[in-house]
């Protein structure tokens, strides 16, 4: 156990302490909003030319060609944590198709798509879910026939977040009607504006409409544009959960959201008391405490399993659950510490922290939800992580 | 950086388990709780050949001069075995003595913990948890009172204790004014006594300016290993809870492919994972930033006994009515959990100690 950092690595940190703090003014603010506000790509762009984001992606596909380094990634993303500064952007772009292509795209696809999608100039929606199929995903039904050089795609998605604002999307579709379930299901990639598409918007509990449903009628695609081969979809989808799962409840977060709520008990009052003097919201506040950093501890070691190319095991199989969990928490303490003022949303008169904690309420709970629920998470859990039974398959039902 | 064990501590552990198998079984626990406290002696005598009673005191006392973090997975061990075993109260003595002891108590006790011819209780539950009627006072050199839950008191030559201001003393148990009495407490995996001193000769630690640090310092390794006992213990509360849910059938199945079975055990991992890493942290930080390590101490110790009432009960449930019996033995570790959770700190005095240390209350 040695949780030192090499001295070239302190000097490391020093030097984008000191690269945050200088270009500070040239982040967007909170205000520049829309996913391709030009100061937004601006920043993007720097971000990447410094290294502080898409660090380990060749030069050639648009990133910044180091070699990956886990301990300087860490650096960077607590010195953001730091200085407050937005990180680069993270859609599912980003997050999800970018690891996808340069694992198993061709060198087309890699040449074509990375670099604009690196630089914001390219979003992405993730079409998986459909009605009959969310945490069963395997059961979907979205088909795509073979026509001369095109698929043909016609069925629909649901959930689809960003599919409205989305240049393109990384999509599920069966293409082997008659093979098993998990084996014929293909992963194509196109345009969002290809004729047959319908984006229709839901709005979800937060009041925005982030998240559509997506219909398709005889979307021509060419064929060229699978990733992996036709019917191995299913595994394509997995290299790209186990990144969003990954991305899900980060414990750096986490604490900054524990700071900001001891922040707020100590300069709020109620009855001409600090929020903090109250003890039962401090004894809370100190419960979390202690989670937050038993999930960062947890992190470290996650963090060293993966430098020694080891399986993190269990420690790495509870981060989903426990991480969106342990965020919710902490928005559900903020908002009872605040009381009636908690309630406040939108833009209205005495509003704290622009009515954020009643937003990540919500929104944590969707976080919960999607990218495989709580009780898929138990399931992984105990199956992979304990060794404890699948559940046995029910008999065939009778006339189905 | 690296957040792991190293070589030299996994195989600490193995042996260790290894001979907690051999030495301390479910058996001996059980007769040690039916009142055949010698039974412990020889379970001493395989942790002693082991060099436990010399792993915190340094080497220049004939000590391995090892650190929290290998203390703590002793204790682990311990506690996974529910064992009898004397660790805890030597292991504060020795960080007492290192503490505030003078050059001269570390040349004079230092040696004889380390090799075992010194036995150290502790009763330091007044530092923490005073009742009425309790406490220590001193008197020119010494000390009349009681002190309540004194731990480790069975094969205790002296005792670890403190005056009502905080002040630590070694205390001769062979002292005729010193009387133990036993505490009947759930746990029968140890003993506890209640300590009476009739102005009893009583030797304090000589070096007054660490007085508050000193006994800061012991209370912090003593929750630190209070938190790890509890980790032993969960782990083969969670792993028995497996083991019985992959065998017992029920309705034609296995119980453990019902998903109200699955999910208890799956929450149970879920949370107990986090907290090794966390009390791994706070015995790492103990021995690296001594100006968090009270901190730590009172965080790790108070979530890892949340999450070990959590899986004492979940545990319980998963066995059913065998969960509930005397003779899967389960209701050892339950009761050895609900101990050391209230010991040397209750959750919430733990969280309001935090938040002072934090300059929050
Ligand atoms: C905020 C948000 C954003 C999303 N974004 C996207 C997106 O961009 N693209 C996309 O494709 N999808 C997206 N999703 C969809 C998300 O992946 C699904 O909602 C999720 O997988 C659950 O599927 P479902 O909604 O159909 O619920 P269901 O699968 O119907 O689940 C309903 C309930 O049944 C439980 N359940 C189901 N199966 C089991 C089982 N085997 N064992 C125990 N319990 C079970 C679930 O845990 C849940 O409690 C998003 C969802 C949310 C909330």
């Amino acid at each position: 156990m040695d949780l030192a950092l090499s001295p070239e690595y302190e000097a490391f940190r020093a030097e984008i302490a000191a690269l945050l703090k200088a270009n500070a003014d040239k982040a967007p603010a909170n205000s520049d909003r829309g996913l391709k506000h030009p100061k937004r790509l601006a920043w993007q762009k720097f971000l990447i030319e410094h290294g502080l984001t898409a660090r380990t992606i060749p030069t050639e596909y648009g990133g910044y060609g180091a070699s990956p380094d886990i301990l300087q990634s860490r650096i960077i993303a607590e010195e953001f944590a730091k200085s407050g500064l937005p990180r680069g952007l993270a859609g599912q772009g980003i997050s999800m198709l970018v690891p996808t292509l340069l694992e198993l795209g061709t060198d087309e696809q890699k040449a074509q798509w990375i670099a604009p999608t690196l630089a914001g100039e390219t979003v992405w929606c993730q079409g998986y879910s459909e009605p009959g199929a969310g945490s069963d995903l395997a059961s979907l039904k979205t088909r795509a026939e073979i026509d001369g050089d095109d698929y043909v795609i016609n069925g629909q998605k649901i959930w689809t977040s960003t599919a409205k604002q989305a240049d393109m999307i990384f999509c599920l579709v069966r293409t082997e009607p008659d093979a098993k379930k998990h084996h014929g299901i293909s992963y194509l990639i196109f345009s969002m504006d290809t004729p047959g598409i319908e984006v229709r918007p839901l709005v979800d509990m937060t009041g925005s409409a982030n998240f559509n449903e997506v219909f398709f009628t005889d979307v021509r695609v060419p064929r060229s544009q699978i990733v992996g081969e036709p019917g191995k979809g299913w595994q394509v989808a997995n290299a790209t959960l186990t990144h969003e799962r990954g991305m899900l409840g980060d414990p750096n977060a986490a604490e900054a959201r524990l700071l900001a709520i001891a922040d707020l008990m100590q300069t709020e009052t109620l009855n001409g008391a600090p929020l903090m003097d109250n003890p039962v919201l401090r004894d809370r506040l100190i419960r979390l405490q202690a989670e937050v950093y038993a999930m960062q501890a947890n992190g470290l070691r996650v963090m060293t399993a993966r430098l020694k190319k080891e399986s993190a095991g269990m420690a790495g199989l509870l981060i989903k659950l426990q991480g969106c969990q342990l965020n919710h928490e902490l928005a559900r303490l903020a908002i009872d510490a605040l009381g009636e003022i908690g309630v406040l949303y939108g833009e209205t008169p005495y509003l704290k922290d622009n009515g954020s904690w009643q937003w990540r309420y919500m929104y944590d709970l969707g976080l919960i939800i999607g990218g495989g629920t709580a009780q898929i998470q138990k399931n992984i859990i105990a199956e992979r992580g304990l060794g404890l039974p699948r559940e046995p398959r029910l008999a065939k039902q009778q006339g189905g | 950086m690296e957040f792991a064990l190293s070589e030299d501590q996994r195989l600490l552990q193995s042996s260790l388990q290894g001979t907690l198998e051999n030495v301390s079984p479910l058996e001996t626990v059980r007769r040690f709780a039916a009142g055949e406290q010698d039974v412990a002696k020889a379970i001493d005598t395989a942790l002693a050949e082991l060099g436990l009673g010399q792993l915190l005191v340094p080497e220049a006392h004939g000590g391995l001069g090892l650190g929290a973090l290998d203390a703590a997975l002793v204790q682990e061990a311990l506690g996974f075995a529910v064992s009898p075993a004397a660790f805890l109260a030597g292991a504060m003595a020795s960080e007492a003595i290192g503490q505030a002891g003078s050059t001269a108590q570390k040349y004079k006790w230092l040696p004889m913990l380390a090799d075992g011819s010194v036995k150290i209780a502790v009763a330091l539950t007044e530092t923490v948890s005073m009742r009425e009627g309790a406490g220590l006072i001193e008197d020119g050199g010494k000390l009349t009172g009681k002190a309540l839950f004194a731990l480790e008191t069975n094969s205790a030559s002296h005792v670890l204790t403190a005056d009502i201001t905080g002040k630590l003393y070694l205390v001769d148990l062979a002292e005729k004014s010193a009387k133990l009495s036993p505490l009947e407490t759930i746990d029968q995996t140890r003993t506890y006594a209640e300590l009476t001193l009739d102005k009893t000769p009583a030797e304090p630690h000589a070096d007054e300016a660490k007085r508050g640090e000193a006994l800061a310092r012991t209370l912090g390794l003593g929750r630190i290993l209070l938190a790890a006992d509890t980790l032993g213990a969960c782990q083969n509360m969670l792993e028995k809870a497996v083991t019985y849910a992959a065998e017992r059938q029920q309705f034609g199945r296995v119980i453990g492919s019902f998903q109200a079975v699955k999910h208890m055990c799956a929450e149970m991992a879920a949370k107990l994972e986090p907290c090794r890493s966390l009390v791994w942290h706070a015995a790492y930080i103990f021995d690296t930033e001594p100006e968090k390590a009270a901190l730590m101490a009172c965080l790790a110790k108070s979530h890892i006994s949340e999450v070990g009432t959590f899986i004492a009960r979940t545990s319980t449930e998963v066995h059913g009515g065998m969960g509930f019996t005397d003779l899967v033995g389960l209701h050892y570790w339950f009761k050895r959990i609900g101990t050391n959770r209230q010991w040397l700190g209750s959750p919430e005095q733990l969280r309001a100690e935090a938040a002072s240390l934090q300059g929050w209350a």
